[in-house]
């Protein structure tokens, strides 16, 4: 429920609403879109990535002069966990085709299709199999399958919602496999919305010009992971799964081939050797790196573990100087704080409102838009709603959705939202949700090519954690996509590479190397990385915490 | 050894000069027992949140924190009350007095198939699910259940065949595991409504005509042009269409 303070603001939602509701109906635009010079101008003043501080020059390995987000320079200039010299690499613990770091939805969809060509593959995953982002994504997946769109017209709207800096050849991927992978999922039994003649039920997503946006309710990423999850355990014999065993560091081998990993046994403490003739980085973005204090979306794991043993073997990173801010995350109530609120919202006619009841922004602005003019609506123009707890937002006006879409869309469409608020007495047909943009996405990553390869030979990357699909921006719904997209390329590519694939001797060099440069760059540091998992145990029991040596958030 | 990274700071807000309660100490605290040990955690906490505040990284029992992954699957007990109740971690609140556990994992049995050699019919559930048969309808599955599905309802469906009302009534199923946990029959009903989703989307679900001819289209090279012209542009000219691009 919210509180008394809130109410008269409340009443002037309801009473815009009405007349909101004639206009989204008449099918003009609600409000006036930004031109080019508006969107920048919005971005340079509001979006947190422009702020002085929020970028610095990273000083070791591929991108060594660079400005980065600072918390990714901070995460790139750490020590590695392992000791090398300790490593006994002769006699490795496992042996297969293709190691796959991260057990979210690139890199099953990796070992389905790497399975599907003949190649065997171990699943490293840190938690448990789908315990990633991929679960989390509620609003869709765009593919340009309606008659009235076009795979190249995807193209163009991916291409401007990321300010033309997205790799060229990648973004044809992504949208050209676009189509073929809603069909993949379907065979695999992901259950579509459709009418009842079989079209696909599809809305907007900000910054699309067609309606794409496929969904299975609100629990997209949540029936497509569990989908691809359970083809994955139908088969044990092809593909084995380490749960709790995250890849903390890259092998290569003495002709600079990727040739594995080193797995960490979260449980027993316990290292291991995974020799495989390909590998492929599925470990997703860094949202728990907490960027500039932002609360996040993301899930438990998503600590950028991939960036930073890629980048120690030598793989270039694009684009780690943006990251994204999800429009719209929860304020109210305080415990569901940061939580995402999915983008289907406004693509189903949801509205940002301010304080006094007015739109002040087009609905469907690309996200880092959207974000800019949402955080400027409430600190710049200070027309936002304060929280007991001193937060700000701005309204999402929900119930115009049932008024657009009919009584009970919101509980058949939204149901896991309508379920999260509800726990809190807010009842999202009715009322409207508090909102402020939260840490959602990491828009760039390593760099990869059209077959998701990276520069070091038999290294692939797929999903949130390579970088060029989405230049500097992601639009809705591209993210799921991209991980089927690029989870496929990878695990049919590394298939076919394995075949004439042979290792020399395995090396931890690297990892010598790249603590030589640090010291060399004279960067002093405790830091440890992969973090593997945040740390959220308040300061006074760390205090307490004395017999135990802690590296990172783990003993 | 000192650690920042990862830590949580002070929230974005916060850098705007307006204050957060949650960097404030809490004033209101409950006493909650963590597998039988006392902890004094702030009222209004959710479970994971206390778990994290009485000193635990949790390694197992978190994953997506949002109430989408089932990651968190918890049992408590509340003083003077003898049920056994359920919750998410990351969505439940603590009260005063709440005794309680999380279940690092769930022992289940999932059967190992080939979706394309499934009929999707009531003897693809005898087959591999077969002990859905000893359901006594005691509906503790559904007590259990902590978003609240009709999941023993679902499960009689299941035995009639009813695919797509298994695919209705469990659609927004985490997995949890706390039906099958707590289930007299030993049934795991979330792994039986998976199945039955994928039924579903794979011969019940009503093909669409124009996704299958935009592949068509797609393999037959339709857009190489368009996709070349677009790639060779400047910039200037992608922006330029971009811009002037009409909207559906």
């Amino acid at each position: 429920m919210y509180p008394e303070y809130m109410k008269p603001s409340l009443e002037k939602v309801a009473q815009t609403r009405a007349k909101r509701f004639e206009l989204a109906k008449s099918g003009k635009p609600v409000f006036p879109p930004m031109s080019a010079e508006e969107r920048e101008e919005v971005l340079q003043k509001y979006h947190p990535d422009y702020k002085p501080d929020a970028r610095r020059k990273v000083r070791v390995g591929p991108n060594k002069g660079e400005l980065l987000t600072a918390e990714v320079a901070d995460l790139l200039e750490s020590h590695s966990r392992i000791d090398p010299k300790k490593f006994d690499l002769s006699n490795p613990d496992y042996e297969t085709d293709i190691l796959i770091i991260g057990g979210g939805g690139g890199g099953c969809a990796a070992a389905i299709e790497a399975m599907r060509n003949g190649a065997k593959s171990i699943i490293s995953t840190k938690l448990r199999l789908g315990d990633a982002n991929s679960m989390m994504s509620q609003g869709g997946m765009q593919a340009a399958d309606m008659p009235q769109d076009s795979p190249t017209r995807h193209y163009l709207d991916a291409m401007g919602g990321g300010h033309f800096d997205n790799k060229p050849e990648l973004v044809r991927a992504l949208t050209e496999d676009g189509p073929e992978i809603v069909k993949w999922l379907e065979d695999l039994g992901v259950v579509w919305d459709k009418m009842p003649d079989g079209t696909m039920q599809v809305l907007h997503g900000g910054g699309t010009s067609r309606k794409r946006m496929h969904s299975c309710r609100d629990y997209t990423g949540a029936i497509i992971m569990r989908t691809l999850m359970d083809e994955v355990r139908n088969h044990p014999d092809m593909i084995e799964v380490l749960e709790f065993m995250p890849t903390v560091e890259l092998l290569l081998d003495d002709k600079g081939q990727c040739a594995g990993g080193i797995l960490y046994n979260m449980e027993t403490e316990e290292y291991f050797t995974v020799k495989a003739k390909a590998t492929i980085i599925a470990t997703g973005g860094f949202g728990r790196l907490h960027i500039r204090g932002f609360d996040t979306t993301n899930h438990y794991g998503a600590t950028g573990d991939g960036l930073i043993i890629a980048y120690r073997a030598g793989a270039n990173l694009l684009y780690m100087d943006s990251v994204q801010y999800h429009p719209t995350g929860a304020v109210y109530p305080e415990q569901i704080a940061g939580f995402l609120i999915t983008e289907k919202i406004r693509g189903a006619g949801g509205q940002p409102i301010n304080k006094d009841g007015e739109l002040f922004v087009f609905p469907r602005e690309p996200r880092d838009v959207e974000a800019a003019a949402i955080i400027r609506e409430c600190l710049g123009r200070k027309n936002g709603i304060t929280t007991q707890s001193g937060r700000v937002g701005i309204w999402l006006d929900s119930p115009l959705i049932e008024m657009l879409q009919g009584e009970g869309y919101i509980k058949k469409q939204f149901p896991a939202m309508f379920r999260q608020f509800n726990r809190y007495g807010i009842d999202i047909t009715k009322e409207p949700m508090l909102i402020f943009p939260t840490l959602h996405y990491q828009n760039g990553g390593i760099e990869i090519n059209e077959k998701a390869e990276t520069s070091i030979p038999g290294l692939y990357v797929a999903g949130e954690a390579s970088g060029g699909v989405h230049g500097r921006n992601r639009l809705m719904g591209n993210s799921v996509l991209d991980y089927n997209v690029f989870g496929r390329r990878a695990g049919r590519n590394a298939a076919d590479y394995v075949k004439k694939a042979k290792l020399g001797s395995l090396t931890l060099e690297h990892v010598l190397k790249y603590e030589k440069e640090l010291k060399e760059a004279g960067v002093k540091t405790n830091r440890i990385a992969p973090v593997l998992l945040p740390l959220y145990t308040p300061e006074a029991v760390r205090k307490r915490q004395l017999t135990a040596h802690y590296e990172g958030t783990l003993r | 050894m000192k650690q920042d990274m990862g830590q949580r700071e002070s929230s974005p807000q916060n850098q705007d000069k307006t204050t957060r309660k949650s960097s404030e100490p809490a004033t209101e605290f409950v006493t909650v027992y963590i597998m039988g040990k006392a902890h004094k955690v702030p009222a209004g906490s959710t479970i994971m949140g206390a778990i994290e505040y009485a000193g635990y990284q949790i390694k197992r029992g978190a994953g997506c924190r949002e109430g989408f992954c089932g990651a968190c699957a918890t049992v408590y007990r509340l003083p003077g009350d003898f049920k056994i109740h359920t919750g998410l971690a990351c969505t439940t609140l603590v009260q005063e007095g709440m005794w309680l556990a999380q279940l690092p994992a769930i022992p289940a049995k999932k059967a190992i198939y080939d979706l394309e050699k499934l009929q999707p019919t009531v003897e693809t559930f005898q087959l591999l699910y077969p002990e859905i048969f000893r359901c006594v309808a005691c509906a503790t599955c559904t007590k259990a259940c902590p978003q609240d599905l009709e999941v023993m309802d679902y499960i009689q469906a299941a035995k009639r065949g009813d695919i797509e009302m298994v695919m209705d009534l469990s659609f927004d199923c985490l997995c949890c595991g706390l039906c099958a946990i707590r289930c007299p029959a030993e049934i795991v009903q979330f792994n039986v409504g998976l199945l039955a989703k994928r039924l579903y989307g794979r011969y019940l679900n009503k093909k669409s005509q124009h996704l299958e001819e935009r592949i068509k289209e797609i393999k037959a090279h339709k857009y190489d042009s368009e996709y070349e012209k677009l790639m060779k542009m400047s910039r200037e000219e992608l922006k330029k269409l971009y811009y002037e691009r009409d909207m559906e």
